[in-house]
């Protein structure tokens, strides 16, 4: 059987598979209306088969694009399966992006047809019809709200699902042999890139490309049909689409859909994933969360959880990588784990985790460890939506902190004497779409992936990434500069959301900061401060205090690392808003576009680089629903104690 | 027509709250009430499901006429309201909550609901569906179990309609389901409106302060001013109503 599975080379093939292999083994799982309901392989795959068939009688063709705009849900995932398995590519997109953002995929791709969630989204792409001509079939899943909607565009999904069940009836072998047509080195799926800089490209991946590093890792990390992922994380985001398909059809395991957005908290806890994966961002904000209900604990919880976690710091992660502990502080930790960590991984849904990995940004090495010394398995991972995520995982053992691991196997990797790490492997896009250029650019000749990020490999040849090399920068007397590593660092205080920091070619450091609104917000609170909303919390005296002493703790702590005692930062000034992707100050994945902020806020820049106290500041912000308005008003600027390198140990 | 009002009048003491008020709701429309302060609106929702017993006049639902409406026989009849002032059970969870709007379609008695029997038992599951959808409908899954006084003032109001709808109304009377919220959560709460009106039908009654609201969602609209109706027509007609117009910007009164 393992040797046939490897046999198969396109999705739609692996789905079929596990319909006759483990047919009532759950395939996907999805709350609805409080229950968890499962389709298992088998009705999953019927279903997948039933809309295949209709999507063919819709006019879906062999290497043409679909798009889908959704959240994670069990029939945005069959639809995707379905147009695979007709040969068709599908396209999934980001579904809290506005309107005007969906245009270009959709008029770039000629896409005929679409898959959308709900009203909101239907509406979006109902918005920018006029502008895509191609867009000619709208399929929706969720009909509340669109009774009233002109029906010549709009086909409903269970519409669409009888219609496939009566063409299947009268041709039960249609979608088969269109699945046998398919072969590995067809497209199997289209990803835009979030656009970090400039226009989102199309980047294109053949099903051999994907299913190879899938089941590389998954062989690495021993996953098989009983493991449970919790689908979270956008569609439209390729890792989402390696954990949720790609991976999930190598290993037959189950992906389960939570409720809603808000709710994702409580269904992981229902659920109890054995193999997650999590954004540093989302990491931080359960930590954050923790946090501040252990600060509303009892005296007696607050001593206990203190006290044990020093333990877990001291021995917690020795203990998860095997290595020597005394026979004492195992058992200090084995009670531990029972008082505090067993519970604390239980509120964070974590009990059965086996892997757990987190990539996209470089995590605060606190932070990691924080996750690894409770015994969460937690490991970092490195790759692109290029390079099909997997490029670096850290195995079981060798864990650290600051690196991301060697290359899984099959990845060639090395340095360019401008210190960018460049890649060769089974996972390599083929192409951006229509943009021979944009290939060329990050593609050369040998097949080597530029990944534009700056690194080295560490002794045990492990690779350790600093920042991206175009934003690694000196300052003016020639000394590193990578802001990103100074953000991070910023970023694990609670009370700190997003941090910028300028300084290149520049005399010294100075940051913009946004404050954690909630974590501030209870802070506030404790203290009988009353507060309105950010931006006035932002403007507040004593949260500039607080930010003050959690910039000054870095700063002793950039003190102590000679190599970068030169970027500690200087001056500081709160933002009045919230950075925000509807407002292109981060990427959909919540990348901070530091030229665009840089660009946005320059006389913000000039007034912390003038030395001036305040700075005036009018901006247009622009509402959700869309409408615009102007904000004005003078925000302090801030100056933090700095330390000569000598005296960082005093300080801290 | 679903309800008829004909020629209400309400008094406490000397305090004439409603005087001759006509007026009718036609199946499946919005209807508002609207006037300035002490206009006498929710008096008149508390007539419509007989908190309060006019000392004249009649209502008919869908026909049959009374002479006066009692609480207990206005819920059976499919009317179900909110309260201006939010009266949920604070200590007990979301889903509970919306649960005690079913109470009046709960067949099981105390028996067979103490020991768990069959009956009881499918009987729950059912009432637990509809919730679930309603809860659902409204989208407020991620509360489900949060205990109603920790939640915000706009979701309160929400959890407050779920509450209502739980019962299955046929005419859902709203007091001020709008007050008190930012511009986000009305325009929400307009949509969660429509989409009730839409989706289950439901003719709904509302009393609103916030002109604004009321002229883009109600389908018609009745002015009161001291207890006197001035005005009844589309938003278009009663906007540029001369009397609508001196009642909420004032004029000098002789």
């Amino acid at each position: 059987m393992k040797e046939r599975i490897e046999t198969l080379d396109t999705f739609p093939k692996l789905l079929m598979h596990h319909a006759r292999v483990r047919p009532q083994r759950p395939a996907i799982r999805e709350k609805d209306l409080g229950i968890w309901q499962t389709w298992t392989w088998h009705e999953f795959a019927e279903e997948v088969r039933a809309i295949a068939a209709a999507l063919a009688a819709l006019g879906l063709k062999r290497g043409e694009h679909f798009a889908l705009v959704g959240d994670n849900r069990p029939r945005l995932y069959a639809t995707m399966a379905a147009g695979q398995c007709l040969g068709a590519i599908p396209v999934p997109l980001y579904q809290d992006a506005v309107a005007a953002e969906m245009a270009f995929p959709i008029q770039n791709a000629g896409i005929a047809v679409a898959f959308a969630e709900d009203q909101e989204q239907v509406d979006k792409l109902l918005e920018i019809a006029p502008q895509c001509a191609s867009l000619t079939r709208i399929v929706y899943d969720d009909p509340r709200g669109l009774r009233h909607y002109a029906k010549d565009k709009l086909v409903a999904y269970d519409d669409l699902l009888g219609q496939g069940r009566e063409r299947l009836k009268a041709n039960p072998a249609l979608i088969d042999d269109e699945i046998a047509k398919g072969a590995g080195a067809d497209t199997a799926a289209m990803f835009f890139t979030s656009g970090t800089t400039g226009v989102a490209k199309g980047v294109v991946h053949t099903h051999t490309s994907l299913i190879g590093p899938s089941r590389t890792a998954a062989e690495l990390e021993r996953l098989g049909d009983a493991d449970v992922v919790l689908a979270y994380l956008p569609p439209a985001w390729i890792g989402q689409n390696i954990f949720s398909v790609a991976q999930a059809y190598v290993t037959g395991y189950c992906i389960c859909c939570p409720e809603a957005a808000e709710t994702v908290m409580t269904d992981m806890r229902e659920i109890g994933p054995t193999y997650y994966f999590a954004p540093p961002r989302v990491l931080e904000n359960l930590l954050t969360q923790v946090s501040i209900r252990m600060e509303d604990a009892s005296r007696v919880k607050r001593w206990l959880y203190r006290s044990f976690m020093g333990v877990a710091q001291r021995v917690g992660g020795a203990i998860l990588d095997g290595k020597r502990v005394s026979l004492a502080d195992r058992l200090l930790y084995a009670i531990g784990d029972v008082l505090v960590y067993g519970p604390l991984r239980n509120v964070l849904g974590m009990s059965r985790v086996k892997v757990g990995y987190t990539a996209g940004e470089a995590i605060g090495p606190d932070l990691f460890k924080f996750y690894r010394s409770i015994g969460i398995n937690l490991k970092q991972l490195y790759g692109s939506t290029e390079t099909a995520v997997f490029v670096c995982i850290q195995p079981d053992g060798q864990v650290k902190p600051d690196t991301v691991g060697p290359a899984v196997p099959g990845v060639e990797l090395k340095f360019t004497p401008e210190r960018e790490l460049v890649v060769r492997g089974p996972g390599l896009f083929r192409e951006y779409y229509k943009n021979p250029q944009a290939t060329a650019e990050v593609k050369d000749r040998d097949g080597w992936f530029h990944t534009g990020d700056a690194g080295y490999f560490d002794a045990d040849g492990h690779v350790k990434i600093i920042d991206r090399v175009k934003d690694v920068g000196r300052l003016a007397n020639g000394t590193l500069f990578a802001p990103k590593y100074l953000e991070n660092k910023l970023k694990f205080f609670p009370y700190i959301r997003e941090a910028v920091c300028f300084g290149h070619e520049r005399d010294r450091v100075c940051a913009f900061i946004n404050i954690d609104p909630e974590a501030v917000g209870n802070w506030a609170e404790k203290r009988n401060m009353p507060y309105s909303g950010y931006t006035d919390l932002a403007s507040r005296p004593e949260v500039h205090d607080l930010v003050r002493e959690c910039i000054e703790r870095v700063n002793a702590d950039l003190a102590a690392e000679p190599e970068i005692a030169n970027s500690q930062i200087h001056r500081f000034l709160i933002l009045h808003k919230e950075l925000d992707a509807d407002d292109g100050e981060l990427t959909r994945t919540r990348k901070v576009r530091r030229g665009y902020i840089a660009e946005k806020y320059a006389p913000l820049i000039d007034a912390l680089y003038a030395g001036r106290d305040s700075v005036h500041v009018q901006a247009q912000v622009k509402y959700e629903d869309g409408r615009t308005g102007t904000f004005s008003a003078d925000l302090h600027i801030e100056n933090a104690r700095t330390f000569p390198p000598a005296a960082a140990e005093r300080a801290a | 027509m679903i309800l008829a009002v004909e020629g209400v009048s309400l008094s406490f003491g000397g305090v004439r709250a409603l005087q001759d008020v006509s007026f009718d709701v036609k199946e499946h429309e919005i209807r508002a009430i609207i006037g300035p302060n002490g206009a006498g609106k929710s008096s008149m929702l508390n007539v419509l499901n007989g908190v309060y017993r006019p000392q004249k006049g009649k209502i008919a639902f869908r026909g049959r006429e009374f002479r006066g409406m009692d609480p207990r026989r206005a819920a059976s009849l499919g009317i179900a309201r909110t309260f201006q002032n939010i009266a949920l059970f604070k200590g007990m969870s979301v889903l509970d909550n919306v649960m005690s709007g079913r109470n009046l379609k709960m067949r099981c008695n105390f028996l067979q609901q103490a020991l768990w029997l069959g009956p009881a038992k499918r009987e729950e599951l059912e009432h637990r569906r509809a919730a679930e959808e309603i809860i659902d409908f409204l989208e407020i899954q991620h509360i489900r179990r949060t205990p109603v006084g920790r939640l915000p003032y706009g979701l309160q109001k929400r959890v407050e309609l779920a509450r209502a709808l739980a019962a299955e109304p046929v005419v859902l009377l709203l007091d001020e389901p709008m007050a008190g919220m930012n511009l986000e959560e009305k325009q929400d709460m307009c949509r969660f409106v429509l989409h009730v009106n839409d989706h289950y039908g439901t003719t709904i009654v509302l009393i609103e302060h916030d002109m604004g609201v009321v002229m883009d969602i109600s389908n018609r609209v009745v002015v009161l001013d001291y207890g006197r109706k001035i005005a009844d027509g589309t938003p278009g007609e009663v906007r540029r109503d001369q009397k609508v117009i001196d009642a909420y910007l004032g004029v000098a009164r002789a």
